[in-house]
C-alpha cells in the first residue's frame, strides 16, 4: 500500500486548513512520512538535517533586511506614497493600474511598500473612489465594493507575480533549493530572469482589467 | 572547500548572528511575553546556521524538532523593536526625497551585476549566485549608511526589527525544501507520479504543462500556501512529467510557483491577502477581493500553461 506515503501531504493540507502552527505541521508531516516509508528515526533526522543545512540558501534574504530597514527609517514608503499622490486627473482604473505597476516594480526590487494597511487603504482607495465620484458616478456600497476589491487585488497581483524577479526573494530561493535538492543545477539569477515575463504580462492583464473597470463605471455615470 | 564555499559559510554565520540578536532582543525586552522560549527558538536556529555544516546532521535534525516544538506550543512571539517615529520619518522623507530609492535599487542591481560577473569571469567564480545576494545586501547597506549618515548600529536595530517582523515563518521555504527531500527519500514523489500517470497520456507535453500548473493552483487553493504546494507538486508532477521529459527546469520552476499564486488569488485560505484586507477596507462583501481576482487568476493560469508549453520545451 504505497498510497499511505501520501499521509504527509494529507497532514500538511489538514494542518494548514485548521491553522495549526505552520512549522510544526511541516515537521510532523515529514517525520510521519519517513516513518510510514520505513525509515529509521536516525535516517529521518539525518535526511532532515542534511537538507536543512544545504538549503540554508533559501533564507539568504535575511542579509538584505538591514539595508531595507534603514531605507524605511529614512522615508522609503513615504516617498512612494508621495509619488502616487502626485498623479492628477486619473480615472479609477488608471489609479489602480498605476498602483499595480508601482507595486510590481517595488516587488521586483524587493522594496516593501506596506501593502493593504499602509498603501491601499490610505492612498489607493480614496484616490480611486475620488476619481469615480469626479466622473459623476455615485459611489454606492456596491460600487465601493467593486473599487475596493479591485484596489486590494492590484496589491496582490503586483506582490505575487513580480516578487520572484528579485534574486534574493524567498520564493526564488525556494524554487532554487527545491530544484537543486531534486538534482537540477539552477541558480537564483536564472529563476529571477525567467520570472520577468509573468511580471510583465500581469501588468498587461491588469491594464485590460482597468479598462474594463472604467467602462463599467462609465456606464453607471451615464445612467 | 573552495573560497566561494568559505565565503558562503561566513554569510551563514552573519545570518546566524542576526538570529542571535533577535533572541537577545526578546530577552532584554522587559515587557516581552514568553522570553525564554522565543530566545531558545532563535538561538537554536542560529546554531543550525553557524554550526550546521560542521557537525553530524542528525543533531541539526534534533534542533529542527525542538524549534518545531517551540513554535507548535506558540512559544515564539515578537518582542518590542525600536520602531522609527512617523513624524521623524516624514521629515527625513522630505529631506532625502526620491534619492532614498537609490540604496533600495542598488540592492537588486548589484545582485544581478555580481551574479553575472561571477558566472562570466573565471577569476570571480567565487561570487556564486548565492554569494552575490549576500554581497549585494552588504553593498546596499554601505550605500544607505553613506547616503543617510545613519549610525551603523541601525544596521543591527533595523535588521533585527525586520527579522522579528518576518518571524519564524521566514524559515518556511528552507524547511519546505527539507520536507521535499524527505518526501523524495520516502518515495512520495513516485506515488503521486504513478497516480498522475494514470490520468495523463504519456508524452503529451501540453497536457503535462496543464496538469502541473492546475495542480499547483488547486493545491494552493486547498492549503492557502503556494510554497508548500510548490515543493509537493514539483516533486510529484513537475520533475517526472516535465523536467525528466526534457523540459527546462528553470522555466518549469519559475512559472510553477507563480502558477500556484494564481490559486492564492482565489482562496479564502490565504486570509492575509484576501480576507483580512477586505475587513481593513470595510467592504460589505467579505469576498469582494476574491471576486475581483478570480477572472484575472484564471486568465493568468492559462497564460502560464501556454508559456510553459512554448518555452520549457
Amino acid at each position: 500500500m504505497d498510497i499511505i506515503k501520501l499521509i504527509g501531504v494529507v497532514i500538511v493540507v489538514i494542518g494548514f486548513a485548521l491553522k495549526f502552527d505552520t512549522i510544526a505541521t511541516v515537521v510532523i508531516a515529514g517525520i510521519v512520512t519517513g516513518l510510514v516509508a520505513g525509515m529509521t528515526p536516525m535516517e529521518i533526522l539525518t535526511t532532515l538535517g542534511t537538507s536543512f543545512v544545504s538549503q540554508r540558501t533559501a533564507t539568504l534574504f535575511v542579509l538584505t533586511l538591514p539595508a531595507i530597514g534603514i531605507c524605511e527609517r529614512f522615508g522609503l514608503k513615504e516617498k512612494a506614497i508621495d509619488f502616487i499622490r502626485s498623479i492628477k486627473n486619473a480615472t479609477t482604473g488608471r489609479v489602480i493600474l498605476i498602483y499595480q505597476a508601482i507595486r510590481t516594480l517595488a516587488a521586483a526590487f524587493s522594496v516593501r511598500l506596506g501593502g493593504h494597511p499602509q498603501f491601499v487603504r490610505p492612498v489607493v482607495v480614496p484616490m480611486a473612489e475620488g476619481a469615480a465620484a469626479a466622473r459623476g458616478v455615485e459611489v454606492t456600497d456596491e460600487v465601493a465594493d467593486v473599487i475596493r476589491g479591485a484596489s486590494a487585488a492590484s496589491e496582490n497581483y503586483g506582490n505575487f507575480f513580480a516578487q520572484n524577479c528579485f534574486m534574493g526573494a524567498s520564493g526564488t530561493l525556494l524554487i532554487v533549493s527545491t530544484l537543486v535538492e531534486a538534482g537540477y543545477d539552477v541558480t537564483a539569477a536564472q529563476i529571477a530572469g525567467w520570472s520577468i515575463p509573468i511580471a510583465v504580462i500581469s501588468v498587461i492583464v491588469g491594464a485590460v482589467r482597468a479598462i474594463l473597470l472604467d467602462k463599467k463605471l462609465g456606464e453607471r455615470s451615464a445612467e | 572547500m573552495n573560497f566561494g564555499q568559505i565565503l558562503a559559510e561566513i554569510f551563514y554565520t552573519l545570518i546566524g548572528i542576526i538570529f542571535i540578536l533577535v533572541g537577545v532582543k526578546a530577552l532584554k525586552d522587559p515587557g516581552a511575553q514568553k522570553k525564554g522560549t522565543t530566545a531558545a527558538f532563535w538561538f537554536l536556529l542560529a546554531f543550525t546556521f553557524i554550526c550546521g555544516n560542521w557537525i553530524p546532521k542528525w543533531i541539526v535534525g534534533v534542533a529542527i524538532l525542538a524549534m518545531a516544538a517551540l513554535t507548535g506550543i506558540k512559544g515564539v512571539v515578537q518582542s518590542a523593536s525600536d520602531v522609527p517615529d512617523p513624524a521623524v520619518v516624514r521629515e527625513r522623507a522630505d529631506k532625502f526625497g526620491y534619492k532614498i530609492f537609490i540604496p533600495a535599487l542598488s540592492l537588486a542591481f548589484s545582485a544581478v551585476v555580481l551574479a553575472t560577473l561571477g558566472s562570466k569571469v573565471p577569476a570571480l567564480s567565487w561570487i556564486t549566485a548565492n554569494n552575490s545576494i549576500c554581497l549585494a545586501g552588504i553593498i546596499a547597506l554601505i550605500v544607505v549608511l553613506c547616503m543617510t549618515k545613519a549610525e551603523p548600529k541601525y544596521a543591527v536595530i533595523d535588521g533585527t526589527r525586520l527579522m522579528d517582523n518576518v518571524g519564524p515563518t521566514g524559515i518556511l521555504p528552507q524547511l519546505l525544501s527539507a520536507l521535499g527531500s524527505l518526501f523524495t527519500a520516502a518515495g512520495v514523489g513516485t506515488v503521486i507520479a504513478n497516480g498522475v500517470a494514470k490520468v495523463v497520456p504519456e508524452g503529451n507535453k501540453l497536457i503535462a504543462c496543464a496538469v502541473y500548473c492546475i495542480a499547483m493552483a488547486l493545491f494552493t487553493i486547498i492549503m492557502g500556501n503556494g510554497f508548500a504546494a510548490f515543493s509537493v507538486i514539483t516533486i510529484g508532477i513537475g520533475v517526472p512529467f516535465l523536467i525528466a521529459q526534457g523540459a527546462n527546469p528553470i522555466v518549469v520552476g519559475a512559472l510553477g510557483l507563480t502558477a500556484g499564486y494564481c490559486g492564492t488569488l482565489c482562496t479564502p485560505m490565504a486570509a492575509n491577502f484576501n480576507i483580512m484586507p477586505a475587513a481593513l477596507l470595510e467592504v460589505k462583501n467579505k469576498y469582494a477581493i476574491i471576486k475581483s481576482q478570480v477572472p484575472v487568476a484564471l486568465c493568468m493560469l492559462l497564460i502560464h500553461i501556454v508559456l510553459m508549453y512554448f518555452f520549457a520545451f
